[in-house]
């Protein structure tokens, strides 16, 4: 499990995490939501030791990250946003290396190298180079080398973005599926479907600060369940009903063009912050 | 010791996979130099009892494991800045011992692929130079020297371009004054003093002396022993100085 106590980090006069205070349960899917700035990476990137702590404190499976950094690192997996694959070493050298650094001996390393790529789907480019694989194949192969060592938490940092929708679905069920193996899994994103689909629980992050968790369905029905977007000389409004019945009766008696469509988490979060997600 | 395998273990297979490029990169510079200053010179100038080219090829021996040693900051940086790879250290359970064992021995075992390259190359002109214990000796300290100082300021730099600059203002001109192309006897004694507080000036001195057959000074080994032990100490200060 993840506990973090007050969590704060600034950089210069920015305030890039203002006081984070969350627990992510063993086994549990939970997602980061917030725009660009957040502070979502800087959230992970403190747990995973890229970062240092500005104050407060983080556990990963009971080990403190700063004062029991190398046992609470071996807790867990890492799938930056960037890729930070080496390009110029093979699929299999790459798992081998990360296989080494954590200290797998030679034959596990070789039966969890057959088994993840047979798992990412790439059991084919063992021998490829890198550099030759396309964005969707190193993503794969970034989520392999991350469970090689078999984490028992995975952070996952906008784990598809700038992937076309196809590529998407298929890491998501990808995530899913290490979860459904009993993984903890810690998910940033800005895609709004991303963490509607993967998660158990959102938090939303703006500026350095949570604004709300909850299940994702409970955050969409703080305002109903139903949306109606409407545009008119103020700009666009949109106004929520708890069903389908309510919102089709007001739209009924309107003048203008409206759409019609069912709450999201992007509502949500712009109910609380004023802003939008993306 | 895992963790200082895998990062060894990396540097190798990239070494491998670019070895033919680097062979010619390590090649030219001293070829060049070996052309230029010791086969259209060498005739002229005498150092010592010694031709131009015995002087100059042990120089040139110090010069190519300094820099070569030092190119391992290139790389940590590319991998840094560029690649991101360093990210994937930074989040093993490794010690920082093992990171910087880890490429200070890669920086090592560039820099020795280097000389043997230069000693190849010095087949040709005739020169037979003494390679003994003594000289593999000072290679090595001086390797090691470079080595860590590479890694130290690959952690301290906060770009690409920083690493030039030091490269331009350290390494480029200890490697025209610390007596790799002519003696440092010949310079005022204030320019003298000056020099002896560079690394290279005392590895030229112990690879000349050990490979032209001569004396060696131990209190040359004993600088570099001393210099790369606190380069490799405050290399191992400034891992957790490149978390930002």
């Amino acid at each position: 499990m993840i506990r973090i106590e007050n969590l704060q980090k600034s950089y210069a006069a920015t305030k890039a995490l203002d006081g984070i205070d969350l627990s992510v349960a063993a086994g549990e899917l939970f997602a980061f939501l917030g725009p660009n700035g957040a502070g979502k990476t800087t959230t992970i990137r403190i747990l995973t030791g890229l970062t240092r702590l500005g104050s407060g404190r983080a556990l990963l499976n009971g080990h403190d990250i700063e004062s029991d950094g190398i046992a609470a690192k071996r807790q867990c997996g890492l799938v930056p946003q960037h890729i930070n694959l080496d390009s110029e070493l093979t699929v299999l050298e790459n798992l081998d290396i990360h296989g080494r650094l954590f200290g797998m001996e030679p034959s596990r390393r070789r039966r969890k190298i057959e088994e993840l790529l047979a798992y990412v789907e790439l059991a084919d480019r063992t021998r490829s180079l890198v550099k030759q694989l396309s964005g969707g194949l190193k993503r794969r192969l970034m989520i392999a080398r991350a469970l090689m060592h078999e984490p028992r938490i995975l952070f996952l940092d906008e784990p598809t973005v700038g992937l076309d929708a196809a590529i998407r679905r298929r890491i998501w069920a990808l995530v899913k599926r290490v979860q459904q193996d009993g993984t903890t899994i810690f998910l940033t994103t800005h895609y709004i479907e991303e963490a509607e689909f993967l998660a158990g629980r959102v938090a939303f992050i703006d500026q350095g600060r949570i604004v709300a968790i909850d299940q994702p369905h409970n955050l969409m029905a703080r305002l109903g369940h139903w949306a109606i977007d409407q545009v008119n000389g103020e700009g666009m409004q949109t106004r929520y009903f708890p069903t389908r019945e309510e919102a089709t009766g007001f739209s009924a008696g309107q003048d203008c063009g409206f759409t019609l469509r069912r709450v999201n988490l992007e509502d949500a979060f712009l109910a609380l912050t004023g802003k939008k997600v993306l | 010791m895992q963790g200082f395998i895998a990062v060894y273990l990396r540097e190798l297979l990239i070494l491998k996979y670019r070895f033919k490029r680097q062979l010619a990169g390590m090649a030219i510079s001293p070829l060049l130099y070996l052309i230029t200053f010791g086969y259209a010179m060498g005739d002229v100038i005498r150092f010592g009892g010694h031709s131009y080219l015995e002087f100059l090829i042990p120089g040139l021996v110090a010069m190519g494991s300094m820099t070569q040693a030092f190119a391992i900051a290139t790389d940590i940086n590319v991998a840094r800045f560029y690649w991101n790879i360093f990210e994937e250290f930074q989040a093993a359970p490794i010690s920082n011992l093992s990171y910087v064992a880890g490429e200070v021995l890669a920086g090592m075992t560039r820099a020795l692929l280097a000389i043997v390259v230069i000693l190849l190359l010095s087949l040709p002109f005739g020169v037979v130079l003494h390679y003994g214990p003594m000289f593999w000796l000072a290679v090595l300290l001086n390797c090691f020297v470079f080595a860590s100082l590479a890694v130290a300021l690959a952690m301290l730099v906060k770009s690409h371009a920083d690493q030039s600059l030091l490269t331009n203002f350290i390494i480029t001109p200890m490697a025209f004054l610390g007596g790799t192309f002519f003696p440092v006897e010949k310079l005022p004694e204030w320019a003298q003093t000056l020099l002896s507080f560079l690394p290279l000036t005392h590895a030229s001195h112990a690879i000349r002396a050990s490979s032209l057959g001569q004396p060696v000074h131990s209190a040359d080994y004993l600088v570099l022993v001393i210099a790369g032990a606190v380069f490799f100490w405050l290399a191992l200060h400034s891992v957790n100085r490149a978390r930002d």
